[in-house]
């Protein structure tokens, strides 16, 4: 679907180096608005680094960033957030002695007028009816989360980009730390805003039934370049597995008599 | 570990014990526990003493209180990042003799000396804020430094002598002067400060950058801003507290504070619930913190105790508080994890 959709966001030629490792050589991307595109790749392949690029988090040495057509200099996370771009990074980006609704409106919290004062009230209730609509289900919100689960927190901070009117949605791994059922919320809460088509999402998925059920279109990175760029409808389990498998026995060819 | 062994408390207990649940209560809601503390010092002394909740008494206690408390609230902004400001005790000399400058030799009225000098402080902790942000450099180190930076320059300011304050006006009067007005203004900054920690957006990224700095910074929030903008906080409130005890005992003497007021105000910081971990803090803790050591002081005082047992006693305060802050956090860990 989606084919002839234009490209809300793109990335053309990112080089990143972090000292004397090359973490990204040469990656282009682009994604069409209203897609879902799986992004798959070994550990340590770039997948985080780039989401960081695109999220403004990590400045690139070299390359550029387009947002609807229109070349962008990210400057900061928040600079990303003005543009509607939202993260769900790898770590979650919880603060353990905040409560479940501080966390979910970290960074965009509720304010009165004209005392610009917390409005802990409507803050709570919009996290108890997001949290509600995903059908996750958390003890108490005025908890802090660190005594929540693992699978809790990742839904949380899932549910914090997805209600935040974002227009590009990027997701590492949300599905890490959880269990089948909560994994399957997540799952259904991507195929819902995938069907409604406002908004366009990048997935980091290591499960590849995930990326058939939810994606589109898959690209592989490797190397630090995106070297598989495929819609789902054209590919299957089997290739992405041998495109995977095939890296490493090259890797031990090479890799023989240096290491 | 998820397959750590249960040991044999938990086994016999299932769960944690009742002193457990107890002390994370308390320490859940430290100002609480502090609070009993202070109210108990009290009913002692008073017991003991009949002169203790006498006027003249209470006066002193309250001019006490003021000065360190407020150096306390600025420090607690700065702790609740896990950093720390060494250098408070001389922006509490410097402001007072930045105003004199201001005052006596470029003839500025006073309320723009007033403001002058705090802007001057809060200069220093910026300069305190950008050492650490943008050099690296640890903030007790940075403000070491500073510490005797500042420490130095006060006493060339005024050439080695204290000065007197300005004569006796409405202004003096409300910023020291008049026996209540430490007291009173420490009590406002109290109630602004509390409410801009725990009420506003800025509180909220105050303890996000203090209790995951690299999360708070993927949430976008501003997190080299905060962590300037709170040590300039730290560093003004320290120059006023200075500036209302130059005011109150008319002197302005360049070796007012030092050490001896970081290291109190540190103190009641961390015993009201600010254990410089990072993420966690309170002002209504730090408040009582101060009250608490005030009312030991005072009280030992009026005992004639000296001073080395309050140094005993506030030594043994710290050392508590903080084993069973690590205690209770270990405590939390385990708990989540199994």
């Amino acid at each position: 679907m989606n084919d002839g959709a234009p490209d809300v966001l793109r990335a053309e030629n990112i080089v990143k180096r972090f000292g004397p490792n090359v973490a990204l050589s040469d990656v282009s991307l682009h994604l069409r608005r209203g897609e879902v595109l799986g992004l798959i790749g070994d550990n340590g392949a770039g997948k985080s680094t780039l989401i960081k690029i695109i999220t403004g988090f990590h400045k690139p040495d070299a390359g550029r960033i387009f947002i609807e057509d229109e070349e962008i200099e990210l400057k900061s996370v928040s600079h990303a957030q003005s543009l509607g771009i939202q993260t769900v990074f790898q770590d979650l980006a919880l603060v353990n002695d905040l409560s479940v609704y501080h966390n979910m409106f970290l960074n965009s919290e509720i304010t009165r007028r004209p005392l610009p004062l917390l409005n802990n009230r409507a803050m709570k209730e919009k996290t108890r009816r997001y949290l509600d609509e995903i059908g996750v289900n958390i003890p108490s919100i005025d908890t802090t989360v660190a005594m929540l689960s693992g699978g809790q927190r990742q839904a949380i901070a899932v549910a914090r980009s997805v209600y935040s009117n974002a227009k590009i949605l990027l997701l590492d791994e949300p599905l890490a730390a959880m269990g089948a059922k909560e994994g399957a919320m997540i799952l259904d809460l991507i195929q819902r805003l995938r069907d409604e088509g406002e908004v366009s999402i990048i997935l980091i998925v290591h499960n590849y039934a995930h990326v058939f059920e939810v994606c589109d279109r898959v690209n592989v990175l490797q190397h630090g370049s995106i070297s598989y760029d495929r819609p789902t409808s054209e590919t299957s389990v089997e290739e992405l597995t041998e495109l995977m498998v095939s890296e490493y026995r090259r890797a031990r060819e090479t890799g023989n008599g240096r290491a | 570990m998820a397959t750590r062994a249960p040991t044999r408390d938990e086994a016999e207990t299932q769960g944690p014990g009742l002193f457990a649940r107890v002390a994370e209560t308390l320490l859940r809601r430290q100002e609480i526990s502090i609070f009993v503390v202070a109210v108990a010092l009290v009913i002692y002394f008073q017991a003991s003493n009949p002169a203790f909740l006498q006027q003249g008494n209470l006066r002193g206690l309250a001019q006490s209180i003021a000065a360190t408390a407020i150096v306390a609230a600025g420090l607690v902004m700065v702790m609740i990042l896990g950093e720390i400001d060494l250098s408070v005790g001389q922006a509490f000399a410097f402001a007072p003799i930045a105003m004199y400058i201001a005052y006596e030799q470029f003839f500025l009225v006073l309320p723009l000396a007033v403001v002058l000098g705090l802007l001057l402080t809060a200069v220093v902790g910026f300069v305190n804020g950008v050492l650490r942000v943008y050099f690296g450099v640890p903030s007790f180190v940075a403000t070491l430094g500073m510490y005797f930076l500042l420490g130095g320059v006060n006493v060339i300011l005024v050439a080695g002598f204290p000065k007197t304050t300005p004569e006796e006006s409405a202004i003096t009067r409300a910023l020291g002067e008049y026996p209540y007005a430490g007291i009173l203004w420490c009590v406002a900054v109290f109630i602004i400060m509390h409410v801009l920690l725990n009420y506003t957006r800025w509180g909220i990224y105050t303890f996000a950058t203090g209790g995951n700095f690299i999360g708070a910074k993927e949430a976008g929030i501003k997190v080299d801003r905060v962590r300037i903008v709170n040590f300039m906080i730290c560093s003004t409130l320290a120059g006023f507290a200075g500036i209302l005890e130059a005011m109150r005992i008319e002197s302005i003497d360049p070796l007012a504070g030092g050490a001896g007021v970081m290291f109190l105000a540190i103190s009641a910081a961390v015993i009201g619930g600010t254990p410089l971990a990072g993420g966690v803090g309170t002002m209504i803790g730090a408040f009582i913190g101060t009250l608490v050591l005030s009312v030991l002081r005072n009280g030992f005082t009026l005992q004639g105790i000296g001073a080395f047992t309050f140094n005993v006693i506030l030594g043994i305060a710290i050392l508590i508080v903080m084993v069973l802050n690590i205690y209770v956090g270990r405590m939390r860990t385990a708990r989540r994890i199994s």
